[in-house]
């Protein structure tokens, strides 16, 4: 830090000593998996916005939806000493880069422009190592989400399952009506993203954030947690048999061509809608996932600011910390990529019905404290504590005879080998 | 080149003290960078993985060092359980058919049929494709809602039911089935190279003596191919172990992780998953079953060797 005011007061008196130098124009260099569509144009309005105030922007996109290649990629970089300026890093991943000593503070960037009131403090503290910000959230995306066709469900007459008993009921008759009730594919994190909505459901937000953020063995080793199960295993008995090994967004399909009723999935489900040329709440509806009305399930994409050695590079990489937060980009970026801007001080009118419904909760259960962090999608816990409730999950879904005893006692067991 | 011509004793020898030197030392450094590159991108980076399965190491190495924690995490980790058994029955099923299907067709193949040729490379063409290849042909064929069973649905047969693929206790055997269509081709060329080289007038001989023809290669044939038996194994065994791609691309281990093998488990825990240091144990415990098998295979050669 100290060095930090050094360099800055250094700074500051050189662009006093020589105003005819206009712009400091530094390079960032981005390390990104936006490759897709309306993900690549989102990332090029970002490179827009750093070219105009004068920067390099160095792309460094590496393909691959969930960013795996990138990582390794990004470990090569950083441990050779050659890091670029940010990268996409999510979740806790943040806190162990920060460790490991690889990233730079931001706290002057973020008390110049207020960080803290624009952010809810859930998400701030995930961006934060130490109390300083090392990283800055791009958007949030939120996971409970229950999307459904209108046309099965009105002619099954029934309308969208606002509790998990309602749920059931539903799916009974749609069952009966020849449709599958729940798409699904069977994938640990797909499995994991149900586990979690139906933990939600059951715990309410207070015990899900003491299991699953704090892992409190208290709670995760209670009859509460074998409930989750119980329910969970009802949940997953209205998927079809053959969802092993399903892709996500073909699971979607399903539902857009009327297969299949229902799906539970993250608001990147939308994507897919939007793809096949449907309007929210005419041709699909969006609906909290049963259970969790008010409740919000979040996972928020961010860039790690790495510490970088070159005084410009290090200027260019704190606008581009600011850019990320400015509304413009916030408005352009997250109507392409379908997803909720982080700031909770922004006009939606432009945005999407889904979308709309989406800042709302995020706004009200930022305040009554309904706001939870997705751990099937690595923002509550570290990977191998995820890693561990993903194998216990998954292997429950599989078995044969799902013993919800059983799973809560191994889940117990695994985290704390985790931790 | 009259200069040259005018001393020649003396400038001859220098050259060839020069070639005396070169001639001792190119062959090493010949050798050299080999030994070094197979020294350290093969037993050196053995050893910072032996290193590491110490450590707790999470997603990148840190060396403080927690003993043998990882390994006792190995063994309490359920998954690994699950894979190191799934490699059991994969392992076993795939060198059995293997060899029994190689032999068979060998067997059949080497009775002076026309266009053997032509239907040997149709046998072993399956060895051309790549692991990713197969794994996804077969994920087609087996997946009950595209392939196998949904054809016979569609040709009116409905109760028709195969879904192995998507049910947690058979999958492990669908992968044993690519393997095993993916593999034999190669063991029955190794078993018809063998067949071949048998001496003929051993034959003739049981001939002579009325032997049947089953008789004769079940009695004297096989038996004589004892080596090309030991090398067919260790090559499977080789690909068991190291197996990683055909199960990523069938069922990337699923439906959970019913069909994790130990390569697919190293490969999740050290590089996505952050567990360096359990993926690195994971690692050194497949070496260990690697070595079991190959120490007692070079034993056995060197001895031989030594013998003849």
């Amino acid at each position: 830090m100290n060095l930090f005011k050094k360099t800055l007061t250094a700074a500051a008196v050189t662009a006093a000593l020589l105003p005819a130098q206009a712009v400091q124009a530094g390079e960032v260099e981005v390390l990104h998996w936006w490759t897709a569509g309306g993900e690549a144009r989102a990332a090029a309005a970002l490179k827009e916005m750093m070219e105009e105030q004068g920067h390099t922007w160095k792309d460094f996109a590496v393909a691959g939806g969930g960013g795996e290649a990138a990582m390794t990629v990004l470990k090569t970089r950083a441990v050779s000493g050659n890091p670029p300026a940010a990268a996409q890093i999510k979740g806790l991943d943040i806190r162990e880069w920060a460790k490991l000593g690889f990233l730079t503070s931001l706290d002057d960037v973020a008390e110049a422009n207020n960080w803290n009131q624009l952010v809810p403090p859930v998400i701030a503290d995930v961006m934060k190592y130490e109390g300083e910000y090392v990283a800055v959230p791009v958007n949030v995306h939120r996971v409970n989400w229950l999307w459904a066709n209108p046309d099965v469900l009105e002619d099954a007459g029934l309308s969208v399952p606002k509790t998990l008993d309602e749920f059931y009921q539903a799916a009974e008759k749609l069952e009966a009506a020849g449709v599958i009730p729940l798409a699904h594919g069977g994938q640990p994190w797909q499995d994991a993203t149900v586990f979690e909505a139906v933990a939600l459901a059951v715990m309410g937000p207070e015990e899900y954030a003491k299991a699953f953020v704090e892992h409190d063995m208290e709670v995760i080793n209670s009859a509460l947690m074998e409930e989750v199960f119980t329910e969970f295993a009802k949940v997953m008995s209205y998927v079809d048999d053959n969802a092993a090994g399903r892709d996500w967004n073909t699971a979607t399909g399903m539902v857009i061509r009327g297969e299949a009723a229902m799906q539970i999935m993250g608001d990147w489900a939308k994507g897919e809608f939007t793809a096949a040329g449907l309007t929210p709440g005419e041709d699909y509806i969006c609906a909290p996932a049963p259970g969790t009305t008010g409740e919000f399930t979040f996972n928020v994409d961010s860039f790690a600011m790495f510490s970088l050695s070159d005084e410009e590079n290090s200027k260019a990489q704190k606008d581009l910390a600011r850019t990320i937060l400015e509304p413009e980009f916030q408005t352009v970026f997250n109507e392409a990529k379908g997803s909720i801007p982080v700031r909770t001080d922004m006009d939606m009118s432009g945005f999407d019905a889904c979308a709309q419904a989406s800042m709302d909760t995020f706004k009200s259960s930022a305040d009554e404290g309904g706001l939870v962090p997705s751990f099937a999608h690595g923002l509550a816990t570290t990977s191998y504590v995820q890693g561990q409730i993903f194998d216990v999950v998954t292997n429950f879904v599989n078995s044969n005879d799902k013993d919800p005893v059983r799973a809560t006692d191994q889940l117990a067991a695994a985290i704390q080998a985790a931790l | 080149m009259e200069h040259i011509q005018r001393h020649p004793a003396r400038v001859a020898r220098a050259p060839s003290r020069l070639l005396d030197g070169l001639q001792r030392w190119l062959p090493k450094l010949v050798v050299a960078p080999t030994f070094v590159l197979v020294g350290i991108g093969i037993y050196g980076y053995m050893l910072w993985t032996g290193v590491l399965s110490f450590t707790s190491s999470s997603f990148l190495p840190v060396y403080d060092f927690v003993g043998f924690d990882q390994y006792a995490k190995l063994m309490t980790n359920d998954r690994w359980l699950t894979a190191s058994v799934n490699l059991g029955i994969f392992g076993g099923l795939f060198i059995l058919s293997c060899l029994l299907i190689g032999v068979v067709l060998a067997i059949f193949l080497d009775q002076k049929i026309r266009q053997e040729g032509a239907i040997r490379t149709i046998y072993l063409y399956p060895m051309a494709l790549s692991m990713i290849v197969t794994g996804t042909v077969w994920k087609w064929i087996l997946n009950p809602s595209l392939g196998l069973e949904k054809l016979m649905h569609d040709w009116g047969w409905t109760s028709f039911s195969f879904d192995w693929l998507v049910s947690s206790d058979m999958a492990i055997y669908t992968i044993v089935m690519a393997a095993v269509w993916q593999a034999s081709g190669f063991v029955m060329a190794l078993f018809l190279a063998g067949l071949r080289g048998v001496d003929s007038s051993i034959i003739r001989a049981a001939r002579v003596d009325g032997a049947s023809l089953p008789l004769i290669y079940w009695k004297i044939i096989l038996p004589s191919l004892r080596p090309v038996f030991f090398s067919a194994v260790m090559v499977l065994a080789h690909i068991a172990i190291k197996s990683f791609d055909l199960v990523m691309a069938m069922t990337a281990g699923g439906p959970g992780y019913s069909t994790d093998l130990p390569a697919v488990f190293m490969y999740a825990h050290t590089f996505t998953r952050g567990q360096m240091g359990l993926g690195s144990a994971s690692a050194m415990l497949m070496l260990g079953a690697i070595l079991a098998l190959i120490v007692p295979y070079l034993y056995s050669e060197l001895r031989e060797k030594r013998h003849d």
